[in-house]
């Protein structure tokens, strides 16, 4: 520690650096956690030519019989508006109250909050994230406008489920799609028997893309044809229309590695090139360029470590306030927030990457120095 | 005095400056007896600090052989040379070359890490080494803390705490006022006598070559 400051302002650097790059990462993996999360036993079929295309609620009853489909539900996106938009970004669906618990496990409900949504016309059932945020209980009513269908829609929260899995999105809000369907029937007939989409579950995933093509033949020539396609390529569809953005924060990610490791390499060859006099005295007094080496590397790893821990412990917190400050902006983004072990290890080993590289020049450097070059240093 | 322990037999040397060869040292032969005290004495640029860089094994030399104890030290790897030196040799450097974030003690302890010693047996070498050159008292200070003749005692406690061989000395009184250019001298003079210690010396100083046993002159690389 004989230049504190400087040791001081690489290791803080290096701790800022490593956090950028573990946020990056954080940020990349949120956005693909719904790919993550998709089941390999799911189907998604849509129409064919836009998602914003609706279908036929009654291709329902001939998906559920084709070879390898054990069950299939519906769903229809309601672009709902609660409060004002700012408090909107939030997913919220009509769906087949009888079959999506089935065809979606991974959403948690007990048995009773169930029953309950199932008796209701206009019940709700609602994530548990998405319940805290804004403070709903069982039995709170929500009111909703919605973008894409006239009126005012009450809703009365009868259930809050939990995900199964960490990356099971706990924000989404679900009603019943007749209670839809009828006000449709009364206020716009022409748009009633739709739905956006069906969740087609199989009980043999290696066959998905057999099933798909079954499922499509079945409405190939009609007047709403198909797509079905994975639930995972389905969500990646989605994904790759950020794929340049996200491409883009990735490069960003290894330059900020770049740039720590030209300020690691800066401070290390600073450091040896203050210190060659104190190498030709070591070598003098009989240590071996193996022994230089293991004091720079040493050194320069020591550095790394520390401000690569401080950076890994600050990935947390940072990551969640960023969530909390996303959410009280722009709405809830991203559904599942949270930082990946793989995120911290990957971190940890580009902070002791960043150590082990910034030290080849001066440990080459010291370990081919002349004595009489070096001592001639000290005058 | 008694048998040669340094012999050097027909020694050059000469730097390389961008294209240009420079000689240094030309046809060098000597001899130093166990036990002796060698002044190199020469005018600046004489080629004295080669010579006793080539005897420490910090060099080598472009011709000739150089014999210590026996050993053709020029017949060495790097790692054998440096092995050796850690052995054989106790450097005393003009400006001490101490390192600042070491106290006195670990700074005369460092030899002594290549040593197969306990590290408390390391911290007995060094306290005993420090109490030869009389800073018992100042083994934890820092050399910020030390006079210039103080800290020429910690190096010279340095070069002594292996009992190494040979010592070296570049100019040890160079940057030390004379009182304690004085106190430097009779310290390096009773390492000789009481404790039968080689020391070669390179000085220009007329007062140091008077502790010494034997002196030789360089002059433009040649032995005079």
């Amino acid at each position: 520690m004989r230049h504190k400051l400087r040791t001081i302002l690489t290791v803080v650097g290096i701790a800022i650096a490593i956090l950028a790059f573990g946020m990056i990462r954080t940020v990349i993996a949120m956005w693909y956690s719904g790919v993550e999360a998709s089941s390999p036993n799911r189907l998604i079929t849509r129409n064919a030519v836009s998602l914003i295309f609706p279908l036929p609620v009654s291709y329902r009853n001939a998906i559920v019989v084709v070879p390898g489909v054990t069950e299939v539900t519906y769903a229809q996106w309601f672009g709902g508006i609660y409060i004002d938009e700012k408090h909107s970004q939030f997913p919220q669906m009509a769906v087949d109250a009888a079959t999506w618990f089935k065809v979606v496990p991974e959403n948690r409900i007990s048995e009773t909050e169930l029953a309950a949504f199932l008796r209701e016309r206009n019940a709700a059932v609602v994530g548990i994230q998405l319940a805290r945020r804004f403070g709903w209980k069982i039995g709170d009513v929500v009111r909703m406008r919605s973008m894409i269908f006239p009126g005012d829609w009450d809703f009365v929260i009868r259930g809050i489920y939990t995900g199964a899995k960490k990356t099971t999105d706990e924000t989404l809000f679900f009603f019943q799609w007749r209670y839809l369907d009828e006000q449709l029937r009364r206020l716009e007939s022409w748009r009633a028997g739709n739905v956006g989409w069906y969740a087609v579950k199989i009980a043999d995933p290696d066959r998905a893309a057999s099933i798909s093509e079954a499922i499509d033949r079945r409405f190939k020539n009609s007047l709403a044809e198909t797509r079905t396609e994975t639930e995972q390529a389905f969500v990646q569809g989605f994904i790759s229309m950020s794929d340049t953005i996200l491409v883009a924060l990735r490069i960003v990610s290894i330059v900020i590695i770049g740039v720590i490791l030209a300020v690691l390499s800066n401070t290390m060859a600073m450091t040896a090139r203050e210190r060659l006099s104190e190498y030709a005295l070591l070598k003098t007094l009989g240590f071996g360029a193996r022994h230089l080496v293991l004091l720079i590397a040493g050194e320069s790893l020591l550095i790394a470590l520390i401000g690569g821990a401080a950076g890994i412990l600050l990935i947390g917190p940072t990551v969640d306030g960023f969530a909390v400050v996303m959410t009280s902006t722009v709405g809830a983004m991203f559904p599942v927030v949270g930082v990946s072990a793989a995120t911290r290890t990957v971190s940890l080993l580009m902070a002791l990457g960043v150590g082990l590289a910034a030290a080849i020049f001066p440990s080459w450097r010291a370990a081919t120095l002349k004595i009489v070059t070096g001592l001639r240093r000290i005058g | 005095m008694s048998d040669s322990l340094i012999e050097i037999t027909g020694v050059y040397k000469s730097y390389r400056r961008d294209s240009l060869a420079i000689p240094v040292l030309e046809n060098i032969s000597l001899t130093v007896g166990a036990g002796d005290f060698l002044a190199l004495m020469g005018p600046s640029g004489s080629g004295k600090t080669t010579l006793l860089n080539l005897i420490a094994g910090i060099d080598r030399p472009d011709r000739g052989t150089i014999r210590i104890g026996g050993i053709e030290i020029g017949s060495l790897s790097e790692s054998d040379l440096a092995r050796w030196r850690s052995r054989h040799i106790g450097f005393i450097f003009q400006l001490y070359n101490l390192i600042p974030v070491l106290t006195a003690v670990e700074n005369v302890e460092l030899p002594l890490l290549l040593t197969p010693l306990s590290k408390r047996e390391r911290r007995e070498h060094a306290e005993l080494a420090l109490n030869v050159v009389g800073l018992s008292d100042r083994m934890r200070h820092y050399p910020r803390q030390l006079s210039g003749g103080q800290e020429q005692r910690v190096g010279i406690a340095r070069a002594i705490a292996t009992d190494p061989t040979l010592l070296v000395a570049d100019e040890p009184t160079g940057d030390l006022d004379k009182a304690s250019a004085t106190e430097i001298l009779d310290l390096l003079g009773r390492l000789n006598t009481d404790f039968s210690k080689t020391i070669v010396m390179v000085t220009h100083d007329p007062r140091a070559a008077e502790q010494a046993r034997t002196v030789r002159h360089l002059d433009k690389g040649i032995l005079v």
